[in-house]
Parts: C-alpha cells; sequence; structure tokens
C-alpha cells in the first residue's frame, strides 16, 4: 500500500513538476505582515499582531486588557494610523488614553449599549475599510452573552479583514473565536504593586492600609494559546501551541493632582 | 472678439422636463391660472402635432389622448435659469444674464483652451445638456446679432465676422424685441423678414417709427453692438420640486431627492466646485389635511410644524450624488418629517473640489466620502453623538470630554513623535511597562462600604461584598463650585476580594473574584460610588 502511494505521489510530482515545484508541500498564501503591539515582552513572544487577522486578547477583569488594547492604541496612532474602538459598555476613559499617548484625533470611538450594537457596528466599519485597526472590546459583557454570537460572525469577520491591512482586535473575558483567530491571548493578574510613602517605618509594622500607600501598578501574565500567522521558518502556519508566556509590567499613571507629596519625595 | 448666446427654446416646457426626464418622449401642455379659469400657457412639439394650442382651457385640452398635463413651475423655471447660468460659467467668467431663457458670453481668451468657435458652442451644447436643458448656441461678432441668431436659428449657429446681415436676413421679424405696435405696422407693411425689413432705408424707419425703428433696424442689419452687462456669481446652487400629492413613503421621497441632487451635481460639476454642505428644506403637509385623513389617530391631530429643515456638512467637499443620496436617507431614516412632503428644496453650499494626495509609503486611511458614510449609518445603530473622536475638556473634572464628530486629521500620515504626551514609558533592563488600563462604569455604580478609622475596610456593590486587601487614599478633588453643577469627591484605589452575594449555595462554592478599583465618596450626595476598574 505505502508503495503504491509513494509511485502514486511520484508519478504526480513527476506530472506537475513542470508547473508546480513540491505539490505535496503546503505553502503559505501569502505573507503575513505583523505589526508591534507597543509592548516588547508581547511582541517578543507572538511576534506582533498581524495585519489582515482577528486577534483575540482574553482573560478575567483586571488581568491588563485594557492596558493592551492601550499600548496597541498608542503603538498604532503614533504610526499615523486611523483606529477605531467599539466599546460595547462604554468603558474606555479617553483622559487615561490621551495621557498614556493615544492620539484621541485619530481614534474613531463608537460608544454602545450592548452586544449587539457593538457587532453591528464593528461590521459597519470593517465594510467601510481604511483603518489600521479596529478593536471590539466585549471586556464588559457577560460571558454568556458573548457565548451566544453565532461562529460564523467572527468567520465573517475575519474574512472580511482578509487581505486588508486592518487589525482586528477582540478583547472578552473569555475565549470565543476559536479558531477564527490568527493568534489568541489570554492574560491574568500576577500580583498587585503597592508602594508605601513613609520611608520610617517597617512594613510589618505598618497599619492595614495605611495611609501614603500608592499604587503602582500590576504584574500580568500573558500566555499564548494560538499562533497562525508566525513566520513559516520558525513555526508552522496553523499550529497550536502554548508558550509558558510573558510577563506584562503594568503601570499606574498619576496625573498632577493625584500625586501625594510623600510621592513626590520618594521620586 | 467673439460672443455667444445660449437660448432655451419653449423654456417654461423644458424646465418641467428637466424635472421629470420620462416626460421629453410624451405630449405635454403645461397649465396656468386660477381654477377654473386654467388654460395652456405652453406645449411641446408633440402635444401641437396633437392639436393643442395654447390658450385653450383645461378642460378642452384634456381631451385629447395622449397628452401629458402638468402645471406650470416657477420654482423649476428659476432652477433652469439657474443652471442656465451655471452652464454659462463653466465655459466663461463674464456672462450677461440677458433674459429668463438666454444668456451672453464673451469668449475672449478662450482661443488657447478651444481650437474654433465651433467648439466652443459644441461644448456649450454639452454643459447645458448635462444640466438637462437642450438650447440653441449662436456665436457672432456682437451680442445682439448672437442672441438674435440663438433665437432664431436652432442647433448652433457661428456668423462669420461682417455676414451678419446675410445670416439675420432670413429669420422672422418675430425675432426682433418688437413693441404689439411696432409689430401691426410692420405686419401691414408686409415685413415679414430681417432682411425685409433692414431693405427698408433708415431716414423712413426713423420718421414712421422713431428711435425703437432705427434701434430694430441696427439690430436687423447686425449692426448694433453695445458691451456686456457682466452677472455675477452664484455661490449657492439651490433646486426646488414642488409635488402635486404630498409623499409620505421614504422610497418615493429618496426617488425624488435623488433626482434633484443629479441635477445639482451637475450644476457644481460644470462650474468645478463641489458640495460643502447641504440643507434640505420640505414644506409639509397641513395639519388640517392629516386631520381629515382617516388613517391617523386622534392624538396626531395637535399642531404639526409646517416645514422640516435638515443639514448635512460634509467633512470635504463632494460632488457624488449617490452618496449624498445615502446620507440624506439615513438622516432621514433616524429623523423623518413629521407630516407627508408636499415641497422639497435642497441647497449646497459650494466649495473647491479638495484634492488629496496619496503616498506609496504612507498608512491607508479611510476614504472620507465612505468613511462620512460608515459613521452615518452607526450613528443610526448606536445613536447620534455616540459616534466620534473624543476631547478633552478644559477641567479636572471626572469624565470631562465630549464628542466631536470623527474626521481624518490633516496630518494623517506624517511621522509622529511616538506619541504627544506626559507619560513616559521608562524601559529598565529591557523591562517595559505598559501604561494601566481603566475601565470607566457609565454611570458610575452605588456602592456601599464600611470604614474603620475612616479608611475603607470592606464593600458591597452590584449583588458582591469584597473585603478590601489595600487601599490608596484619600484623593480629594473638587471643582466646578461657580457653576450649577459642582463636584467634591473622595476617591479611593482599592484592591478588593470579592465574593459573589448571588452564590450562596454552598455545594456550590462562591466564586472569589479579585480586582483594583477605584471608588469615590461624593461629598454633595453623600454617597459612595464605583468610578471603574484597572484592567
Amino acid at each position: 500500500m505505502n508503495s503504491k502511494a509513494a509511485a502514486l505521489r511520484f508519478e504526480v510530482e513527476s506530472v506537475l513538476a513542470s508547473r508546480h515545484a513540491s505539490p505535496f508541500q503546503y505553502h503559505d498564501r501569502r505573507a503575513v505582515e505583523t505589526i508591534a503591539a507597543g509592548i516588547p515582552s508581547i511582541d517578543d513572544l507572538t511576534g506582533g499582531l498581524p495585519r489582515g487577522s482577528l486577534t483575540e486578547i482574553h482573560g478575567p477583569p483586571c488581568s491588563g486588557k485594557t492596558s493592551f488594547l492601550i499600548s496597541t492604541l498608542v503603538s498604532r496612532t503614533a504610526a499615523s494610523e486611523v483606529c477605531a474602538l467599539v466599546d460595547a459598555r462604554d468603558a474606555f476613559d479617553p483622559r487615561l488614553a490621551e495621557t498614556a499617548g493615544v492620539r484621541l484625533n485619530q481614534l474613531a470611538w463608537v460608544r454602545c449599549r450592548n452586544a449587539d450594537q457593538a457587532l453591528r457596528a464593528t461590521d459597519l466599519l470593517i465594510q467601510g475599510g481604511g483603518f489600521g485597526l479596529i478593536a471590539l472590546d466585549l471586556s464588559d459583557i457577560p460571558p454568556h452573552l458573548v457565548r451566544s454570537v453565532p461562529l460564523p460572525v467572527w468567520f465573517r469577520f475575519r474574512r472580511a479583514v482578509e487581505y486588508t491591512p486592518t487589525i482586528l482586535l477582540l478583547l472578552d473575558q473569555e475565549s470565543n473565536a476559536k479558531s477564527c483567530a490568527s493568534l489568541v491571548l489570554r492574560l491574568r493578574m500576577e500580583e498587585t504593586n503597592w508602594s508605601q510613602t513613609s520611608e520610617n517605618m517597617e512594613e510589618d509594622a505598618l497599619p492595614p492600609h495605611p495611609p501614603g500607600l500608592l499604587l503602582d501598578g500590576w504584574k500580568s501574565c500573558a500566555e499564548m494559546i494560538r499562533a497562525s500567522a508566525r513566520q513559516p521558518e520558525s513555526f508552522p502556519i496553523s499550529a497550536n501551541f502554548r508558550s509558558d508566556g510573558a510577563d506584562l509590567e503594568i503601570q499606574t499613571i498619576w496625573n498632577d493632582l493625584a500625586i501625594s507629596e510623600g510621592a513626590l519625595r520618594k521620586r | 472678439m467673439a460672443f455667444a448666446s445660449i437660448f432655451v427654446p419653449n423654456f417654461m416646457v423644458q424646465a418641467v422636463v428637466r424635472a421629470e426626464p420620462a416626460l421629453r418622449e410624451r405630449a405635454l401642455a403645461l397649465i396656468d391660472g386660477n381654477p377654473p379659469l386654467c388654460s395652456v400657457v405652453a406645449i411641446d412639439e408633440k402635444a401641437a402635432r396633437a392639436g393643442i394650442e395654447c390658450g385653450m382651457t383645461k378642460t378642452n385640452a384634456a381631451q385629447f389622448p395622449g397628452v401629458e398635463m402638468r402645471p406650470r413651475s416657477r420654482p423649476q423655471e428659476k432652477t433652469a435659469h439657474a443652471a442656465l447660468l451655471d452652464a454659462g460659467w463653466s465655459v466663461s467668467p463674464k456672462i450677461e444674464d440677458t433674459a429668463e431663457d438666454a444668456i451672453a458670453l464673451d469668449l475672449s481668451g478662450l482661443d488657447h483652451l478651444f481650437h474654433s468657435e465651433e467648439e466652443i458652442a459644441a461644448h456649450l451644447v454639452q454643459r447645458s445638456s448635462g444640466c438637462g436643458l437642450l438650447p440653441n448656441v449662436a456665436v457672432a461678432s456682437n451680442i445682439e446679432t448672437a442672441l438674435l441668431a440663438a433665437r432664431g436659428f436652432t442647433g448652433i449657429t457661428v456668423i462669420p465676422p461682417g455676414k451678419e446681415t446675410q445670416y439675420l436676413s432670413i429669420l422672422p421679424v418675430g425675432v426682433l424685441p418688437l413693441s404689439g405696435e411696432t409689430a401691426e405696422t410692420l405686419s401691414r407693411w408686409g415685413v415679414h423678414t430681417c432682411g425685409a425689413f433692414a431693405d427698408l432705408p433708415i431716414l423712413q424707419i426713423s420718421e414712421r417709427l422713431g428711435q425703437e425703428g432705427v434701434h430694430l433696424h441696427a439690430l436687423a442689419r447686425g449692426a448694433e453692438s453695445r458691451s456686456l452687462n457682466v452677472a455675477e456669481q452664484e455661490s449657492s446652487f439651490e433646486e426646488e420640486m414642488e409635488l402635486d400629492d404630498a409623499v409620505e413613503e421614504l422610497d418615493p421621497l429618496s426617488f425624488l431627492l435623488g433626482r434633484l441632487l443629479d441635477q445639482l451635481c451637475a450644476r457644481l460639476t460644470a462650474r468645478s466646485l463641489a458640495a460643502a454642505s447641504i440643507r434640505v428644506r420640505f414644506e409639509l403637509q397641513p395639519a388640517f389635511e392629516n386631520a381629515l385623513d382617516p388613517r391617523k389617530e386622534p392624538a396626531l391631530h395637535k399642531r404639526l410644524p409646517a416645514t422640516y429643515e435638515t443639514r448635512i456638512e460634509l467633512p470635504i467637499p463632494v460632488r457624488d450624488s449617490k452618496m449624498l443620496l445615502k446620507l440624506l436617507r439615513l438622516r432621514l431614516q433616524s429623523n423623518p418629517p413629521a407630516a407627508p412632503v408636499q415641497k422639497m428644496a435642497l441647497v449646497a453650499e459650494s466649495a473647491r473640489p479638495r484634492a488629496m494626495q496619496g503616498g506609496l509609503f504612507l498608512p491607508s486611511f479611510p476614504e472620507p466620502d465612505k468613511l462620512e458614510l460608515t459613521i452615518a449609518r452607526i450613528a443610526n445603530v448606536v445613536g447620534e453623538g455616540n459616534v466620534g473622536s473624543p476631547s478633552l475638556a478644559d477641567t479636572h473634572c471626572p469624565d470631562g470630554f465630549r464628542m466631536q464628530r470623527f474626521r481624518i486629521p490633516f496630518d494623517v500620515g506624517k511621522p509622529g513623535d511616538g506619541g504627544g504626551s506626559s507619560f513616559r514609558r521608562e524601559r529598565r533592563n529591557d523591562f517595559f511597562k505598559a501604561a494601566a488600563g481603566f475601565r470607566a462604569f457609565r454611570p458610575p455604580v452605588p456602592a456601599s462600604m464600611e470604614l474603620h478609622e475612616h479608611r475603607p475596610q470592606r464593600v458591597i456593590f452590584q449583588g458582591m461584598r469584597g473585603r478590601v486587601l489595600a487601599a490608596s487614599g484619600p484623593w480629594r478633588t473638587s471643582g466646578d463650585w461657580w457653576r450649577e453643577n459642582p463636584w467634591q469627591q473622595e476617591e479611593w484605589d482599592l484592591e478588593i476580594d470579592f465574593r459573589s452575594l448571588a452564590s450562596r449555595d454552598s455545594s456550590a462554592g462562591c466564586q472569589t473574584v479579585r480586582g483594583i478599583y477605584r471608588f469615590y465618596y461624593d461629598a454633595l450626595r453623600q454617597s459612595w460610588f464605583v468610578r471603574g476598574i484597572y484592567d
């Protein structure tokens, strides 16, 4: 049987030799362009966000999804691209985004009330075309409602952005896009970072929630669940694999009003 | 120096046909006057062959089969005249608004653009046809000859210099601006053509007809010359249509609006301009007629507005009628008129079309006209005001921003500075720190707080009870005390360990969720709220 299969394979390769060098070897139909998300550890892990594909970032609240989104918006608007954010629960904070470096005049913000409005708005934006990044933020939609979105919806979104320079970024609490997403990252919070402005007291002598405590940020871990857009030289195109993940250090931003005198002395 | 004249024969009929091109293939008669004394005031060639005459009563004219009857429309005559002017301005900047159905143009300087006067005349015919009119065009060395030739000859006529008398000789004297008395006198004399009139001795003409006769004699010989009275160019473009029956449904209304937009865009194109904004004005069916409609509920018999107005501002000037129609439809879908429409008018404010220079190495951005449509469609889904780009207000008030219309920034495509903000990314030992994201709760969620020594210990909100693991605060802010809505708040960043109150079933176990939230105490309302969560 094996000899018959080998003979058949040899015959087919001979016939097609003039037209196709290796007909039984899978060739990537297109070279996938990836761009930096703005977080080096994530970019090293994933190779960047793929253009013309659906990327899914999921995780529970406080895992760092919004921080990832802000970093990506900073990166894309700094590259003079026009971005769109479909905010299913109107949770975006423009003041913090602007402080982080997002160019708000390059951002189209769609403030929705429910998942249905968000999906319809995303569809319209993809059809309109021309956006460097379209982010669909379903983080605050209950997971059971997002699960009820049929899989063909994600497939249609993916096909709609295929062969375009648009990055479609989906944020939700659980993985819903499944194989429709070319890149899936799972985030989780590891530990929070608080700093104490009182230098003279020992840490274990401090009362619970002492005054002068500052939220410095937190550490998240990003785990790559799926990446089908890596370079063919290093990974198979459609392989699913897990990595140890990457550490994502997230730092809070203080405006002038919020910095206490103690924090200033520490700095 | 040469002059051209554009004359629209049977102007009243052409004005109506311009709005309904399908009527061009039918016999058409226009009716005017107060009922019951309506009579036929204008007819086209097919109606004339069918036997209809001007002055016939409406009742008599209605007996002829296959003849379309339409009321005379002064608004459409006004817009047709404006279209005629636009056709003239598309070729020469110096035109004279001679009459409602005729204009004159100065062709000096156009020999650099056109090879011959025939080519200029053909171009004028083409431009006029694009605006929905079928004119006669004449070119001559003086204005009056050109005007007479356009009135008298069909199609394109070019009169070589010195041949004016010869060309005008075969025209009937009716093309001259005769008074009633002079026309009768010439008829009694048996003078029926301009040539016969021009052959009469000038001295006798002066004795019998006076200065008017001398002037007419010079016109008939093509010897009268004068300067052009240059008209000022209009910057706004208006198209109107009055409907026989009021229209209520969106689809037929869109069809009529599409026709008006086609005419508007054709005029803009003729002048190399585009629409920067479109203003729509509808005159609505009076409320009394609505009250008699048995389909309407009594609750709707209240006073309805008499007009409906809306305005569409465009990010860049456009003259694509299809795109404008789509924008208008979306606007009417989201904000429909309160009553059926009886008369509609569109006014376009003109501007120079903007040319955007693309680049091979620049990032792509949405096409402005497509983007406008996309934004309008999204606004229909999420509501006007919920789509745009945020603009921060000059205040420290939380959520101090407003939404503004999203436009492609002019400087998009230029190299950025990596984000102009006060936040400096730290990079220590290859460990990059991203900015912390924050998700706002809009509106803020009410909460209950247990304090111990003025510091939060436990919180309850949205059915969850949590224990405070770490707290940073209070951060006191206040402002706008001089306004009607002052604010005074005490903010806390709390790391909370939640346990859901809903999951009290011990067999299922309680779910614990940990998160960092921002709470605040509203000193004016004396209540605790959750502003949002760090993510």
